[in-house]
């Protein structure tokens, strides 16, 4: 299983050349010579250590194939027209929803194709508003919000689970709370009594892109369930890193992001129970999601299409299929077991350099290869100049997360985060450097 | 790196000249940097035509902070005509991809010509410039406020 090429999963879109077959693969995982934009030089000549994978991971070689493939031979627009390039397209666009609700465990009627996880996170909490609003028949009353109802989201989440839920109780006067962050960055799970009665959706990371540490879900899912609130699921900084599978999770709703997981920019999901999604009004309406149009008014089909208004990237679609292909055929398990190590060495040496302060778990248990940290004197944006300096891209700023770096009392941070294709080399350059980024502002 | 990071640089954004609060100002301005959350605070008061007191508040990395301290030393006490020219050149400079500017320029630039490796980087230059921009707003306010010489010129950040 663990040595399986990756295109041999795949009928289509070809079968695989000899070049893609992945070698045995031995303990650590070496598959960065699969990322071409890994083998470039950056400021004058200094090899690319890449460790922003948080903001977006890098692309094999079979992805970029793929797409690439896609466009020269069957570029199409979906689900119109009957000529058989756009019968083409629409199998590769399907091919690919099933392929990706199986590697996130779900049936393929429950994907919803999205543009990323932000965008799929507001056609949630707009569906919950046009339910608000009287739209989506009966079947939508479940959705209501009001100002009795209660939003509970974390302190933890990136602000794209954050400001729509915000805008949600703006907008219907629910009430937003939220689950506190503890002083390791976990989320707090004695203070869980925030979710009550009158709490009718939970909203939490599955992952934290600052803190690295991975969230206890079933523990949530409990108490959310325990007293009927519906679950969301922000699965963007897992689904790349861990075995994800909504089903045995037991989630109601799920966003993740292509481009976090080996795929293309311009593509994300939702992943919805069956019934749930069935219930949810449209976000986005337009063509591509209706029944029958007439002046006055429409009919909506079921999902997914109901939420796929307009046309649709189905490159991206077909990337990301390969991106999970990939990913799959290496074996999720092997992933983590692989950032787990780097992990390892990441923590051990973070805290061998002088003043430098953690912010997230110090253990690397239940955590991801994501570390935040602080220099104590020296801002982040110098640190990650003098990192650059040496081939070394890190994230600097509060990575679209302001409240937990406010948790910290700091504004921002540096952030290194590797990924499937990272080495021990690249985490040992990464930490030589920042002893000279320490030696460089004393 | 000592291209960029200047000791100029990193001296003042150490020492800090001119941070603190004005007890009168006639004009203010505060500015984030959306990126990084960076931000500062100028303040400035004015007397006649002159550039009488200034000073700043906020937090940032060392680009902007010596940029601050750098901007406090070489406009207090200027003539609001030649602080107002100083930021225009400092700004042409900043955007001039780290190249210097004619040597006329780069003289009355004097230490501000330290920042010129920033404008190779094009995430940085937000930063040399945040307090200047505060001080273009900051200005602006003062001269309507002390009904003075109309607006400060509008010009590109
Ligand atoms: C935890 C988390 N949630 C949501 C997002 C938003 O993803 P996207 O920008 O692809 O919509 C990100 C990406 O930065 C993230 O790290």
């Amino acid at each position: 299983m663990s040595s399986k090429p990756t295109a041999t999963i795949a009928s289509w879109p070809r079968p695989p050349r000899e070049s893609e077959v992945q070698p045995v693969l031995t303990d650590l995982l070496d598959l960065a010579s699969d990322f071409p934009i890994l083998s470039r030089k950056v400021r004058d000549g200094k090899p690319l250590v890449y460790l922003d994978t948080g903001a977006t991971s890098q692309k094999p070689r079979q992805v970029l194939d793929a797409e690439r493939e896609f466009n020269e031979l069957h570029n199409a627009a979906v689900h119109r027209g009957a000529h058989q390039i756009a019968e083409e397209a629409t199998e590769a666009f399907e091919a690919a929803r099933s392929a990706v609700a199986r590697f996130v465990g779900a049936d393929v009627g429950e994907i919803v194709w999205t543009k990323n996880a932000t965008e799929a996170l507001n056609l949630i909490a707009n569906g919950f508003l046009n339910a608000s609003l009287g739209r989506g028949g009966s079947s939508a009353s479940r959705y209501k919000l009001g100002p009795e109802d209660e939003i509970v989201v974390t302190e933890l989440e990136h602000h794209a689970n954050l400001v729509p839920w915000q805008e949600l109780a703006a907008k219907t006067g629910a009430r937003l709370r939220w689950i506190p962050v503890t002083g390791e960055g976990r989320l707090d799970l004695q203070q869980l009594e925030v979710i009550n009665e009158r709490t009718r959706v939970v909203a939490f990371t599955h992952a934290s892109n600052v803190t690295g540490a991975i969230t206890d879900v079933a523990t949530i899912l409990d108490r959310a369930q325990s007293v009927g609130a519906y679950t969301v699921l922000d699965a963007c900084q897992s689904a790349a890193h861990l075995p994800v599978d909504f089903h045995q999770l037991g989630i109601d709703f799920a966003v993740f992001s292509g481009h976090k997981m080996l795929g293309p920019t311009g593509v994300g999901a939702l992943y919805g129970r069956r019934e749930l999604l069935e219930a949810l009004p449209p976000f986005l309406t337009g063509g591509s999601m209706v029944e029958v149009v007439t002046m006055e008014e429409t009919t909506f089909m079921p999902p997914p299409q109901r939420f796929e208004a307009g046309t649709q990237m189905v490159a991206q679609t077909v990337g990301m299929r390969a991106a999970v292909d990939y990913l799959g055929a290496v074996g999720m398990g092997r992933v983590a077991a692989h950032e787990d190590h780097l992990a390892g060495i990441l923590l051990e040496g973070l805290t061998q350099v002088p003043g430098v302060r953690l912010l997230g778990p110090t253990s690397s248990e239940q955590r991801l290869a994501v570390f935040a940290f602080d220099v104590p004197g020296v801002h982040p944006h110098d640190v990650g100049q003098v990192l650059d300096d040496q081939g070394i891209a890190v994230r600097v700023g509060h990575h679209c997360a302001q409240p937990v770096h406010r948790s910290f009392g700091v504004h921002a941070s540096t952030r290194a985060s590797a990924g499937v294709y990272t080495t021990t080399a690249d985490v040992e350059a990464f930490i030589d450097g920042l002893h000279k980024v320490v030696k460089f502002f004393a | 790196m000592e291209q960029l990071y200047q000791q100029v640089i990193l001296d003042h954004s150490k020492t800090r000249s001119g941070e603190g609060q004005l007890p009168a100002p006639n004009g203010q301005s505060f500015q984030v940097n959306p990126t990084c959350g960076d931000e500062c605070t100028v303040q400035v008061s004015l007397d006649g035509t002159r550039l009488s007191g200034l000073a700043w508040s906020g937090r940032g990395c060392s680009i902007s902070q010596a940029s601050l301290s750098l901007m406090h030393e070489m406009v207090e006490g200027e003539e609001l005509a030649e602080a107002e020219q100083l930021g225009e050149t400092f700004r042409e400079l900043i955007h001039n991809r780290g190249q210097d500017l004619v040597p006329e320029k780069m003289e009355l630039l004097e230490d501000l010509t330290a920042f010129t490796g920033v404008g190779r980087y094009s995430a940085r230059v937000k930063c040399a410039l945040l307090g200047w921009m505060a001080l273009r707003e900051a200005l602006a306010q003062a001269r309507l406020s002390t009904g003075g010489s109309g607006q400060a010129p509008h010009t590109q950040a």
